[in-house]
């Protein structure tokens, strides 16, 4: 066995490794398509001008920050995203989790039916989903006599197309659990929800940490959904679509830059958190 | 032990009631009238005036999704045989513009493609006649492909980088040539990937309605736009925007269908429903 895998590598080694100057150029004019449009954005969010033009340069400037900055209205919009986020994030996560121990009880039929109901907010289109939510949303609110959408409605859209991503992140860390622990655990005399806690919780953590993770970026990165089910609520997408109709600004550069740049520093830190785990998993 | 399957209840009734109602809701829409609320199918037969719009949205979306691919296998094949220590980084930088929000993304486009924009300037600035770019249908797609790109070569890499690479030595030995590697070895064992990164692509490119809007100009309306013209936009008529929703709907899901049918069923990412 060991002998195969030895074997194995060096077929890796032999076929990896080395790319033909060909395929580096290739590879070089794909990155300088996906990355020339952010660089340009992110140099004239700097441009000085007077005319509002987005393609010509005039000089160097911070303005465009400090104006961001003062703009009450994008303060607005980020805190109503993060609010909306965090707390979709947090319900999509208990909610889908407690779902999924359930799930994966679930035989036959019932199960198909189940993943069915799951899997199909991930394949509608988006629009459509959108949409048909924001009829649901309407009508809701004509019923109990709710003046218009906002931010009741956003959470509740964001919960619904969260749920799935959650479910779908846990089901596989039950399934690769021994379902007698929890047996166990309850022969010894552990009530139920001290079992599930103290035995399967800790078992399926990366697979619910996973979820909620994704339920978060999902969430703040929404804007189809959330343009149907907003009223007149502004969220972050929200306010830059209508930034990008309403007049042509360096500011929306501005902005782009800052989110780029707390992107960036986001995945290193995940990125250096996943390779110190590794490490001590080695060791 | 059995009792646990009834913890998920209360999903499920949120998901009948956030899922199942508001799409019985389009469907019912669909089919009543406007005004007096009884059982038309007017609103299905008005679609046919709007047939256009659904022949360009599927035209462009399958040209983008043919476009996606044809740039993304090459490209997911060479990261599968890079040394992989720099593989992780490669596919991480392939996947950072997919973490700025797509309106941004688009907006960059924008500024690049304007008749007074960057290319026409650079263009200019070199002695090259000017090109009128946006608010035409290539610009349409050019967004789409830049936008769903990253979808297709994901789920090609993953598939490509598992082909164990004695697999492909095999074949050499056989005597095959490079062309009948890849046509009888390399191709068939990527079709799982090459069928959800169609799937993944075509999906949301037929039902885009920003990127149409923003590179388009008003010229290019897809689906998606005549269904925000209906449901929030100047003519208002949540009847017929149900119509248009729900054809839009069964499109997608009859592509779905069919490009199942291609893969082995279990394996691809796109073979979830049906």
């Amino acid at each position: 066995m060991k002998k195969a895998k030895a074997v194995n590598e060096r077929a890796h080694t032999r076929t990896r490794g080395n790319t033909s100057p060909l395929s580096k150029l290739y590879m070089a004019l794909i990155f300088l398509f996906l990355y020339a449009p952010i660089v340009v954005l992110i140099i004239f969010s700097f441009n000085d001008t007077k005319t509002m033009s987005r393609s010509v340069w005039s000089g160097f400037t911070f303005r465009w920050y400090v104006r961001l900055w003062e703009d009450s209205l994008i303060q607005e919009a980020v805190w109503n995203t993060v609010i909306i986020a965090v707390v979709a994030a947090l319900f999509s996560t208990l909610f889908g989790t407690v779902a999924a121990v359930g799930i994966s009880h679930m035989r036959g039929w019932r199960k198909k039916a189940v993943m069915n109901l799951t899997n199909f907010p991930m394949v509608n289109p988006e629009i459509v989903t959108g949409v048909s939510m924001m009829l649901l949303f309407v009508f809701g609110a004509q019923m109990l006599h709710i003046s218009s959408l906002g931010i009741w409605s956003i959470i509740i859209a964001h919960v619904t197309f969260c749920l799935p991503y959650v479910i779908l992140s846990v089901l596989p860390k039950l399934r690769q659990m021994d379902p007698h622990l929890y047996e166990a655990a309850q022969d010894l005399g552990c009530p139920p929800l001290r079992a599930f806690i103290k035995v399967v919780l800790p078992q399926i953590m990366p697979g619910v940490v996973t979820g909620m993770i994704m339920a978060f970026t999902l969430s703040i990165d929404d804007f189809v959904i959330t343009y149907f089910c907003s009223g007149t609520t502004q969220t972050l997408p929200i306010y830059i679509y209508s930034m990008t109709r309403r007049r042509v600004s360096p500011e929306i550069n501005a902005l782009s830059t800052v989110l780029f740049v707390v992107i960036l520093i986001l995945l290193v830190l995940v990125n250096m958190r996943r390779s110190d785990d590794k490490k001590e998993v080695r060791t | 032990m059995t009792r646990n399957k009834w913890i998920s209840g209360p999903y499920l009734v949120w998901m009948v009631l956030f899922i199942v109602v508001p799409m019985g809701m389009v469907v019912w829409f669909a089919f009543t009238d406007n005004v007096t609320g009884v059982f038309t199918l007017d609103n299905i037969l008005r679609i046919g005036n709007y047939s256009n719009v659904f022949v360009r949205s599927i035209w462009l979306g399958a040209l983008a999704t043919l476009i996606c691919l044809l740039i993304g296998y090459p490209l997911a094949y060479i990261i599968s045989r890079v040394d992989e220590k720099y593989q992780n980084v490669i596919v991480l930088l392939i996947m950072l513009p997919m973490w700025m929000n797509f309106l941004l993304r688009t907006y960059a486009w924008m500024s690049l493609l304007e008749d007074n924009g960057i290319i026409n300037n650079l263009l200019a600035a070199i002695g090259l006649p000017r090109i009128h770019m946006i608010n035409t249908s290539g610009a349409v797609v050019l967004g789409m492909v830049y936008n769903y790109l990253p979808y297709m070569v994901l789920p090609l890499y993953s598939v490509l980088t598992k082909i164990d690479g004695s697999v492909i030595e095999a074949a050499q030995d056989l005597g095959a040539n490079r062309f009948q590697v890849f046509r009888r070895v390399i191709f068939p064992m990527s079709m799982p990937g090459i069928i959800s990164g169609i799937t993944m692509v075509f999906v949301p490119s037929v039902s885009t309605f920003i990127i149409s809007k923003m590179l388009g100009g008003g010229g290019n309306m897809l689906i998606g736009d005549l269904i925000e013209m209906e449901f929030l936009g100047n003519s208002y008529n949540p009847n017929l925007g149900s119509a248009i929703s729900l054809v839009l709907m069964v499109l997608i899901l009859i592509s779905m269908g069919i490009m199942n049918q291609f893969s082995d069923g279990e394996d691809a990412t796109g073979g979830v429903l049906l």
